[in-house]
């Protein structure tokens, strides 16, 4: 019975969003093949964006927006590509490796300031997250066309320069979902990014297991303890950050690639947001996140993100509240979830005074 | 033969001092392989200092670096960072853990010092991506584990495992390096049971047997006694008996660590101990919750107008009672205050009661630094008792009665002696002593009827020392206030005090006249070290 409650009570957030869900789903209305398929595609899409998360967050560098530049450098890598007009999987390919030396620079740079601000790195990235968008619009809005050439006018607004709103990646549409899937009762599996979800979920587990993966850990727990045993914290935290934005260069591809679509200016911007809410969703806590986690999270969270703004038409009867309904949603879940991290600190410190009281009583039941 | 080599560990003339505080005098150690040396003194005798001059810890580097030479086996050696003394074969375990707490025994054991796998990533990306060899990095951990002769789980992790394994698992971490020759052990034993303790006393034993030089600080005597073959005994930064173990005793040891043989404290002339004073203060089972100082079960009956003090050796608790009273950190028992219960956990009740609070931690509780003198001194009593405020239309907006606080600021500037330049001087530009004297004067503005002072002379110099027990006594006389003092230093609390309760290891260990010999303190501070 205690061993039940300490798991409820360990798991809350989860099952709150289990409860939500179980009401909504009936209510919305929606088919299960319908929420099934919405849901897969919905898995492909994002899994590999929050896995980027798991790094800075073993690294002890908190829930970090930090992915937020990579998933900039792969938009970029995304446009300069499209310009060199390759399509397909082609263009996935080069532009992931486009994105990579952006994202090392950006994380690298990001991995410094937040060397800086040890114990605040949510809120610090969070803000370094939206001064990059200014750099980013900067060089998307202004440079690109007139310092850096963009051959196909099509990618350009009107007046000559700069990216349109809109960039439809049209052949290169869903190509890494489509090149092998197949059908299960109306859901479309896409095999293909599955297996690159996977591969990087075994890359996680095998990464913990190195040398590096061990000092990431290290430094998370305790960096004083790792100074001292002479791992390089700041080198180690600097280089989680990195990782981070890499792979959430690769995980912004995959993630518009199903989408087709890069809205330029604003693709980006909730990504991070949503990334670190599913991960919440799914039982993460600020210092402690596995790829089960991951999963959970994204069923959870996406689950209610579908059925979401059905059900608050239907019950209020306007359609714009679904929309409000769902940023609401992901910024109380990260709320609640960090209120519920500080209480549990509170309760292992009080934890402390009852093991002293306890000392007592039993010191005077011996005698 | 033995002569013929040079000695493992050759410390010469070492003397080093503190912003002209001098704290290691002259200090000459020698060590051959295999000796086991028992270092021992009062807190504040320079052991902890000399250590961390042997281990090359940066802060000494720091403060303006140290006098004297340091030889590793005949080589003379000069460490920058604790780095080059690990390779040079000294092993260090503080009395901090320094553990991950999530990481297995193992893996704590070998920190940074994994063995490890290469393979094809590791071959592109360097060394740092190799896979570890878990295999291996047990093997050593059980070798290291073996090496004490104790029973630890290479596989349990840390946070859940009791306190006696997590110190021997820093000692095999310390054991587990190659070139140990060195091992400094700084109060192992204050944290574990009394098995436990035997055990680390065995495995003393066989590291000698090894070969690996110890130095062991400790309070327990007898532990001294047990295993080392040398003793050293230091007091205020000089070594005052160096002999071998087996050449001297308990009681001797007692006497050079606590005993001023030439000089016998100056305890004041009339001790106020009348026994059938009312009790205006009395604390049952108390319980405090504050890391480092942790109280376990204190019962302690305060005599209305007498001077208290509470020694004790650092980290045994004497320290988290006026804490743990005032409502600074979690506490839990009964504390009744002039036949009133007082609610722990809530400073402001206490305040309201009369209770006043020099805290030990000057600069974060006890000082706004950035404001004036007068702030200050007045800021608790306005605070708390609305004084110097005038009451304006009719007691609606109370407004600060700038008059009235400068005259009580320029009082006690003159009678605590505060160099200043004026009254609204910043509490920051004054030094320490001056700092801690304006902490009184905010105490007594409030006009308690109970006064709590921790530490009240740490870090200040001698004449100011003397003024501030001076204000102190003055209190207790003119106004009858009654006066809890907790001290580090026993002299001092001698000087001043009329009883003298003994904290050790969260209890209390005994109360005495201040007139009793040092020797009888001494003996109560160690008898219950955890």
């Amino acid at each position: 019975m205690k061993k039940v409650l300490e798991l409820l009570k360990n798991n809350l957030v989860p099952i709150m969003f289990i409860i939500i869900c179980a009401i909504s789903i009936p209510i919305s209305g929606f088919s299960t093949s319908y929420i099934l398929n919405e849901l897969m595609s919905r898995l492909g899409r994002n899994a590999f964006l929050i896995l980027s998360l798991l790094i800075p967050i073993m690294a002890g560098m908190g829930l970090n927006f930090g992915m937020t530049l990579g998933a900039m450098a792969g938009e970029i890598a995304l446009i300069l590509v499209y310009d060199w007009q390759i399509w397909g999987i082609p263009n996935l390919i080069l532009s992931c490796i486009i994105s990579i030396p952006i994202s090392v620079v950006l994380g690298w740079f990001c991995g410094k300031m937040l060397n800086l601000a040890k114990n605040r790195e949510m809120v610090t990235s969070y803000i370094i997250s939206y001064f990059m968008n200014g750099i980013y619009i900067l060089v998307v809005l202004y440079l690109m066309g007139s310092v850096i050439p963009i051959k196909h006018s099509d990618l350009l607004l009107a007046r000559g320069y700069g990216i349109r709103n809109a960039v439809n990646l049209t052949t290169s549409r869903q190509c890494l979902d489509n090149a092998i899937s197949f059908k299960i009762g109306g859901i479309k599996i896409p095999v293909l990014t599955l297996i690159i979800i996977f591969l990087m979920c075994l890359f996680i587990v095998w990464f913990r297991k190195t040398k590096l993966g061990q000092d990431m850990r290290a430094v998370g727990q305790d960096m004083e303890v790792a100074r001292e045993a002479g791992i390089d914290v700041e080198k180690t935290r600097i280089i989680a950050m990195i990782m981070s934005t890499v792979m959430a260069g690769f995980g912004m591809v995959i993630y518009l690639q199903n989408l087709g679509t890069i809205e330029t200016y604003s693709s980006h911007s909730n990504v991070g947001m949503f990334a670190i809410a599913a991960l919440l969703v799914g039982g993460a806590s600020v210092d402690k996140a596995s790829i089960g986690n991951v999963f959970v999270g994204v069923v959870l969270f996406h689950t209610l993100f579908i059925v979401a703004p059905t059900v608050a038409t239907k019950i209020t009867g306007d359609s714009m509240i679904g929309e409000y309904f769902r940023v609401f949603v992901s910024y109380a879940v990260i709320t609640i979830a960090l209120i519920m991290y500080e209480i549990k600190k509170r309760r292992q410190k009080s934890d402390a005074g009852r093991l002293l009281a306890e000392a007592q009583q039993n010191k005077e039941e011996n005698k | 033969m033995e002569n013929n080599f040079a000695p493992l560990l050759e410390m010469k003339n070492i003397k080093k001092n503190f912003f002209g505080n001098q704290v290691l005098n002259d200090i000459n150690i020698t060590l051959k392989p295999g000796d086991v040396l028992g270092l021992c003194g009062e807190n504040g005798a320079g052991k902890t200092t000399l250590m961390k001059i042997l281990f090359g810890m940066e802060e000494i580097a720091q403060t303006g670096g140290f006098e004297g030479e340091v030889f590793i086996d005949g080589e003379k050696v000069e460490f920058k960072t604790p780095f080059d003394a690990l390779n040079a074969g000294i092993g260090m375990v503080h009395q901090e853990f320094s553990l991950i707490p999530g990481f297995t025994t193992t893996e704590n054991i070998l920190l940074n010092r994994e063995p490890s796998k290469r393979n094809i990533i590791s071959e592109i990306f360097g060394e740092r991506l190799n896979t570890l060899n878990y295999n291996e990095m047990t093997g050593r951990a059980e070798n290291a584990i073996e090496k004490m002769g104790v029973k630890i789980d290479p596989n349990m992790v840390i946070s859940e495992m009791p306190v006696g394994h997590k110190q021997f698992t820093e000692i095999a971490r310390e054991l587990s390096k190659d070139n140990l020759k060195l091992l400094i052990l700084d109060e192992p034993t204050a944290v574990l049971t009394e098995s436990e303790a035997k055990a680390l006393l065995e495995s003393i034993k066989n590291m000698s047997n090894n070969g690996v030089a110890v130095i062991f600080v400790t309070h327990r005597l007898e532990e001294i006694m047990a295993v080392c073959n040398k003793v050293v005994v230091m007091r205020d930064g000089y070594v005052v008996l160096d002999k071998n173990a087996n050449e001297t005793n308990i009681k001797e040891i007692t006497r050079f660590m606590v005993g001023r043989d030439v000089k016998v404290a100056e305890s004041h002339s009339e001790l106020n101990l009348d026994e059938n004073a009312d009790i205006i203060m009395s604390i049952k089972r108390l319980w405090v919750d504050m890391p480092g100082e942790t109280v376990r079960d204190v019962s302690l009956d305060v005599r209305k107008g007498e001077i208290l003090g509470i020694g004790g050796l650092a980290g045994q608790g004497k320290l988290g009672i006026p804490n743990g009273v005032m409502g600074l950190y979690e506490a839990g028992g009964n504390v009744i205050f002039n036949g009133q219960p007082i609610e722990l956990n809530n400073p402001r009740k206490c305040l309201d009661s009369k209770l006043a609070f020099v805290s030990e931690d000057r600069r974060g509780v006890g000082l706004l630094l950035n404001e004036s003198l007068e702030w200050n001194i007045s800021f608790p009593a306005m605070q708390i008792q609305d004084k110097f405020l005038k009451p304006l239309l009719g007691g609606l907006i109370k407004w600060r009665d700038e008059k009235a606080i400068k005259e009580v600021t320029d009082k006690y500037i003159d009678l605590l002696n505060i160099k200043c330049t004026s009254s609204k001087q910043k509490a920051k530009e004054l030094s320490g002593g001056n700092q801690q004297k304006i902490c009184l004067a905010k105490a007594f503005a409030l006009e308690p009827d109970f006064l709590f002072v921790s530490e009240p002379t740490r870090g200040i110099d001698v004449g100011a020392k003397a003024l501030v027990l001076e204000a102190i006594r003055q209190l207790n006389k003119e106004k009858g206030v009654t006066v809890v003092i907790c001290s580090s230093e026993l002299e001092e609390l001698r000087g001043v005090c009329d009883r003298i309760a003994i904290i050790s290891g969260g209890e209390v260990a005994g109360i005495l006249p201040a007139n009793e010999s040092s020797e009888e303190f001494g003996q109560l501070m160690v008898s219950k070290v955890k």
